[in-house]
């Protein structure tokens, strides 16, 4: 009897333990799928997209979590099948610099004329 | 007078978007990545379309040939503009054209081979269309060239002409 119940206990935790292993998996997936564009369709991610295209993409990041591969290794495999566009989050490069830094000069330069304009009015 | 600069700059503000985009219309809304280095084909076992057998990507593009990597599909109705072109291509002996199918009822791709011809010295099958994303593409049609070293030298998007058939005889030179 005490060996029946120690297979119960062995086996609900193994269940257990399964299921939660697939569903960080799926968890996984489905943020990946999120950051990956679908590059046939307009505006939609992979994730949202039932196109041909998007459901061999999402076969395709599910093999590739199946096989071990990181979050970074697929979206660098990805990119290289696809080129940056297929990211939603575009690199630092020579063409997205304007991009990452107009915000942040934008940004100093409304806090510059605050900052100003705050001392003037103190004066 | 700060009136006036503050009218120029939005006016010319304005001006400068709409130039922008509508520039922006004239322009592909297909996206293909530039690159000049040449890929290497993926490596991959994929299933014979007649034989049903399990053939590795080292076998497949084993000879010196020029190999030509068509995506076709017999619902896809460029793919049935594209194939009197292939057809001709077949017809050079150092050109190997290899056909994937893809996502497609094995019945119709049959009937669609019968009807039409075969200039596939192969043809493999994409049942899930996973092997045609790990070759980078988009959907059907989209044909491949690929050197005897097995590297991608370029790869064209939707159905094949009569220009891109010369282009692709100056590879053979």
């Amino acid at each position: 009897m005490k060996i029946l119940k120690l297979f119960l206990i062995i086996f609900i935790l193994n269940n257990f333990s399964q299921s939660e292993a697939s569903e960080k998996s799926e968890e996984l997936k489905n943020k990946i799928l999120k950051n990956i564009r679908c590059l046939i369709c307009q505006g939609q991610s992979v994730y949202d997209s039932e196109s041909d295209f998007a459901s061999s993409i999402k076969l395709v990041v599910e093999k590739k979590i199946n096989e071990g591969l990181t979050e970074v290794e697929i979206y660098k495999f990805l990119k290289e099948k696809y080129g940056q566009w297929i990211l939603y989050e575009p690199e630092l490069s020579k063409n997205t610099y304007i991009l990452w830094l107009l915000p942040m000069l934008l940004f100093l330069l409304g806090g510059a004329i605050i900052y100003k304009n705050l001392i003037i009015k103190k004066k | 007078m700060k009136n006036r600069i503050y009218l120029i700059f939005t006016t010319s503000f304005f001006i400068f978007c709409f130039v922008i985009f509508y520039k922006g219309l004239n322009n592909s809304n297909i996206y293909t990545p530039k690159s000049d280095a040449k890929k290497n084909i993926p490596t991959f076992i994929a299933k014979d379309f007649y034989s049903k057998n399990k053939i590795s990507s080292e076998k497949i593009f084993s000879n010196n040939d020029l190999h030509v990597l068509n995506i076709w599909a017999s619902w896809c109705v460029p793919c049935r503009e594209e194939h009197s072109i292939l057809m001709e291509l077949s017809k050079n002996r150092l050109i190997k054209v290899i056909g994937l199918n893809y996502k497609d009822n094995l019945n119709n791709a049959q009937k669609f081979i019968d009807e039409l011809g075969n200039p596939y010295s192969q043809i493999l099958t994409d049942k899930d269309g996973t092997l045609a994303i790990e070759f980078g593409a988009y959907g059907v049609p989209e044909t491949f060239i690929i050197d005897k070293d097995r590297k991608i030298l370029k790869k064209f998007i939707g159905p094949l002409n009569k220009k891109i058939l010369k282009e692709i005889e100056l590879y053979l030179k």
